[in-house]
């Protein structure tokens, strides 16, 4: 218990020790405990960047899902249209060739009506002239009667 | 125990004398009692007390600079968990009480706390068990408590003194440090009272800081001694002696877990104080 060079001894021991701990043992602790501080702030930052991107994404694909919507409707509606214009014009086409197909059997039919006409004028002619040459008992010249039997046909 | 008579005085005196040794013609030699120590005046070395405070010193700053080298500022683990808590603890210490900007007070204040928590730490180390290994060494005397020789608190409070005194003069300037002193609280014309209170001011600095710490470890490991006194007055199996000796058991593990208490906060009293007599040391008014 008596006061003695320990004391020098300690106050050295104690001087070197604050000296060691000064030099080597604080700073890097410090340093890396602010870098580590720093960090998490920046990560924090980071979180709250990406919370935020996110919102504005989920906003964005909304709004280009409406927009995506909208323009199915409209290319529906045009579709539609296109189809009845379709159907619109089929039906004026196939009424056209239908015109055009009565017409030209109707002209068929005709020609066919002239042409049974024409060869029953000559059966009919025949007929006149074997009729008439039964009645007078005697052969007829067609030859020299033909152009009164072509008059005869002309008015049948 | 004690060589001589096993008497209850020897016990407590085997104790509380440090082991002493000086340079006497020569030869380094040491004390085998309090008044062969006495004699040897000032230029004598308490080997107990620097080989203990050197070794735990030493434990401190290997751990911690251990940590320092290899730290990172990924996720902690082990060691370094808890040198950060440690380093956190202090710094948040350190920025409450201290208002300056100084490389030097946080470091000191980290020495200060994890070197009296270890020396008063050694305390909880029953108190015979270092003469079991001392003893086969044919050392005589060996406190394992740095803290409760006077030396090892009076040499620290010396290097928080000077460093007072120190940034006292860097801050104010030496004439605004003697005029610290002199000028107030009364005036010019008080100045030999001045002198007087600002001076006790001055000095109580340092012994407060020494004489707490060396106080309450020294009357701990006081009433450690004298709880082991109550099994060794044992004599056979008698009523008397069994209580002695289960009351032993019961106080000292007691007092152990109240010292744990006393152990962290005589050195958390003197890290803080030193805090705080800088912090007034590098300002101007007081």
């Amino acid at each position: 218990m008596n006061i003695n060079a320990t004391l020098i001894g300690q106050t050295i021991m104690f001087a070197l020790f604050v000296w060691f701990c000064m030099k080597f043992v604080w700073p890097p602790i410090m340093a890396a405990l602010d870098a580590r501080n720093k960090r998490i702030a920046d990560g924090l930052a980071a979180a709250e960047r990406g919370k935020n991107d996110l919102a504005l994404a989920a906003k964005r694909s909304a709004e280009i899902l409406r927009e995506a919507k909208e323009k199915v409707s409209e290319i529906i509606a045009l579709g539609d249209k296109r189809a009845s214009e379709i159907v619109e014009e089929a039906k004026a086409q196939a009424k056209i060739e239908s015109e055009r197909i009565v017409t030209a059997a109707r002209a068929e039919i005709e020609q066919e009506v002239f042409r049974a006409k024409e060869q029953l004028r000559t059966q009919v002619s025949a007929i006149a002239l074997a009729g008439a040459g039964k009645i007078l008992g005697r052969e007829i010249d067609a030859t020299a009667h033909n152009d009164l039997l072509d008059k005869l046909v002309a008015e049948i | 125990m004690s060589t001589e008579d096993l008497t209850t005085s020897a016990y407590i005196k085997h104790h509380l004398q440090n082991l002493t040794c000086s340079f006497q013609e020569g030869h380094f030699h040491c004390a085998h009692s309090a008044e062969e120590a006495k004699a040897m005046g000032f230029w004598a070395f308490n080997m107990d007390t620097l080989v203990v405070s050197l070794v735990l010193g030493l434990v401190f700053l290997f751990t911690f600079s251990k940590v320092a080298k290899n730290i990172s500022a990924d996720v902690p683990s082990g060691i370094q968990n808890f040198v950060e808590w440690v380093v956190e603890f202090i710094d948040s210490s350190v920025r409450g009480s201290f208002n300056g900007r100084s490389a030097l007070v946080a470091p000191l204040a980290l020495s200060i706390f994890a070197w009296i928590f270890l020396m008063n730490l050694m305390d909880l180390v029953p108190i015979d068990y270092i003469s079991l290994i001392t003893q086969p060494m044919g050392i005589g005397h060996f406190k394992l408590v740095p803290t409760t020789d006077p030396n090892a608190t009076i040499g620290m409070a010396i290097g928080v003194f000077l460093l007072v005194l120190f940034y006292s003069i860097q801050v104010k300037g030496f004439g605004g440090f003697i005029g610290e002193l002199t000028l107030q609280p009364f005036g010019k014309f008080g100045l030999p009272v001045n002198l007087f209170l600002e001076g006790v001011n001055l000095i109580a600095k340092p012994v407060s800081l020494a004489l707490r710490l060396f106080g309450n470890m020294y009357a701990g490991e006081m009433i450690f001694i004298l709880i082991a006194l109550m099994g060794a007055t044992w004599v056979s199996f008698s009523f008397t002696s069994t209580l002695l000796f289960s009351s032993q058991i019961l106080l000292s593990l007691g007092w152990a877990i109240f010292h744990i208490l006393i152990v962290t906060l005589q050195a958390f009293i003197f890290m803080t104080l030193t805090i705080v007599y800088l912090d007034m040391a590098h300002q101007e008014h007081h």
